[in-house]
């Protein structure tokens, strides 16, 4: 199963370095955003609980953005019925894409948070901040992987799957962003940082491992034919 | 399987228990110290929540017994109890709203943690019928809709409690009552209510599967009788249907 | 009842109307399944005696034709 997953993983990422579509489009929309931000908010420079929330929502959409296309060149292009023929564990392309996916994400926020600092951050966040500020990216970066992974796959066979996937996976993220949202914003205050409140790590930490056994439990479903 | 055994046995007992727990609400429960006469709303609003949330767990184990033994009966049965959660969850937000009003004066409130959490369940659940609608092959159709269904079910209660943990330290709870710090006085007619409001449940949603099974039946029948031309196409539909088999 | 009477009662009462006009919907959406039913039975009743009809008059001819 590693092998599979070894391999798949490595076909997603030649992909996308070969043709890139996906990040640059979704590095490129989370800095855009952010300049509506600006417009719509009508501020020049956010703080605190406002900070944590442009953030969390910039890359919330861009992730969207991400994730209705995880599976449809695979779809379309015949390659889900090629791994299907292969005799590999059928949860060996939700980890693959769910990695993939992470990858992407990460990525993106390379772009999108130093661009968040320069363009809306008030306050610079000293280094135990940053380094918490990564932790909650990873956690919730996993989160919306597997989330997204899920909905893709769910979404790529229907006729609306571009509708659907938003639809479908905001309801479900909404854990992520309460917890992401609320635990990043000591990180951003400007009045003396605080630390990220345990209880936000943990709820997204069960949410991953929650939707991880689920979307294990249930991916067989999803790709048979 | 008949669903219209005993139908109407539960429907009567469905009638005498809410309107025994309807009086025992405003006749023998006492009035909310804080928040006086508009409280009672609780006894219905706080049932009507439950038993839709337990409508979900139902249809998402519905959903486990489809994937599993690809029967469409189990399909079907999910599908309806979600419909049927759906209808009365919007009953839930409505009388949820008005009783924000009632107390806070606005129509929604988002210090009350429980309410806010069901509206987040609502929007998900709300993609149940889009998403089946979607796939137009009734075999995948199905298949996914448990899918969903199972993924959606295990989210419940991940939520309420992500929502929970978020409200609690910033602002006080208005519903105060919902706690379950309930005098004595109080949790017999809420309970009551609750009976009610299962029965309430399983007669209707008896009631749509007797129908469904009865128009599916009718089909049956009208292809035998009159040959496969009589029998209109089904054409795409968000509902699972039974086939002639069952 | 207290003071409160004047102020709530509206709203208590507006929610729970709200429930039976839910239940209500529900009971009208049924009657309304349940009248089809009716129809598409007796159609079909109609349309079994018919059979039945045709099925008598095949058999008598049978019988004439034999009986000739």
């Amino acid at each position: 199963m590693k092998a599979a997953v070894d391999a798949l993983l490595r076909k997603e990422l030649r992909l996308e370095l070969r043709a890139p579509q996906a990040v640059p489009a979704m590095a490129l929309f989370s800095v855009t955003t952010l300049v509506v931000f600006h417009f719509a908010l009508q501020r020049g420079q956010v703080e605190g609980d406002l900070a944590s929330g442009v953030l969390w929502v910039t890359l919330l959409f861009a992730a969207m953005l991400g994730t209705s296309r995880l599976f449809v060149a695979d779809h379309e292009e015949g390659g889900l019925d090629g791994f299907l023929l292969a005799p590999v564990d059928r949860t060996a392309l939700l980890v693959a894409k769910a990695l993939a996916m992470f990858a992407f994400l990460a990525i993106v926020e390379l772009v999108a948070v130093p661009a968040f600092a320069l363009l809306l951050l008030g306050p610079t966040p000293d280094a135990s901040a940053l380094a918490q500020l990564v932790l909650v990216l990873a956690l919730a970066d996993a989160g919306v992987a597997v989330t997204g992974t899920l909905v893709a796959a769910l979404a790529v066979q229907t006729r609306a799957r571009d509708l659907l996937v938003p639809l479908l996976a905001l309801p479900l993220l909404m854990p992520v962003v309460i917890a992401a949202a609320k635990g990043t914003t000591p990180l951003l205050a400007a009045a003396g940082t605080g630390d990220v409140g345990a209880r936000w790590l943990v709820i997204l930490g069960l949410y991953d491992l929650v939707f991880g056994l689920i979307a294990y439990a249930v991916f067989d479903f999803l790709v048979e034919d | 399987m008949l669903y219209g055994t005993r139908l109407r046995a539960l429907a009567i007992a469905t009638a005498v228990t809410l309107t025994a727990g309807f009086g025992l609400a405003f006749f023998y429960a006492p009035m909310d110290a804080d928040q006086g006469f508009m409280q009672k709303i609780f006894y219905v609003h706080v049932p009507m929540a439950i038993v839709t949330l337990g409508g979900f767990v139902f249809a998402g184990i519905m959903a486990i017994k489809h994937l599993r033994t690809r029967e469409a009966k189990y399909d079907l049965r999910a599908y309806v109890a979600i419909h049927l959660s759906l209808v009365l969850g919007a009953g839930v937000l409505i009388t949820g709203s008005i009783w924000a009003k009632a107390s806070w004066g606005h129509w929604w409130v988002w210090e009350e943690p429980t309410l806010v959490s069901y509206l987040v369940v609502f929007l998900l659940y709300a993609t149940y019928q889009p998403l089946r609608f979607s796939i137009e092959d009734p075999e995948r159709q199905a298949r996914y809709a448990s899918v969903f269904a199972v993924i959606a079910g295990a989210f419940v209660p991940l939520n309420f409690l992500a929502v929970r943990l978020a409200e609690t330290y910033t602002h006080p709870r208005v519903f105060a009552t919902s706690d379950g710090g309930l005098p004595a006085k109080m949790q017999f007619p809420f309970l009551v209510c609750l009976i009610g409001m299962a029965a309430l449940f399983v007669t209707l949603w008896k009631y749509e599967m007797a129908s469904k099974h009865t128009s599916s039946q009718l089909r049956s029948l009208r292809r035998k009788l009159a040959g496969d031309d009589a029998v209109a196409p089904q054409g795409r539909s968000a509902a699972p249907s039974l086939g002639t088999s069952s | 009842m207290t003071d409160a009477l004047p102020d709530n009662t509206g709203y208590v009462a507006a929610a729970y109307l709200v429930f039976f006009a839910l239940v209500l919907i529900y009971v009208i959406i049924m009657a309304a399944k349940l009248q089809r039913f009716e129809r598409e039975l007796s159609e079909l009743n109609d349309l079994a005696d018919e059979r039945l009809l045709a099925d008598d008059r095949d058999s008598a001819d049978d019988f004439e034709a034999v009986r000739r």
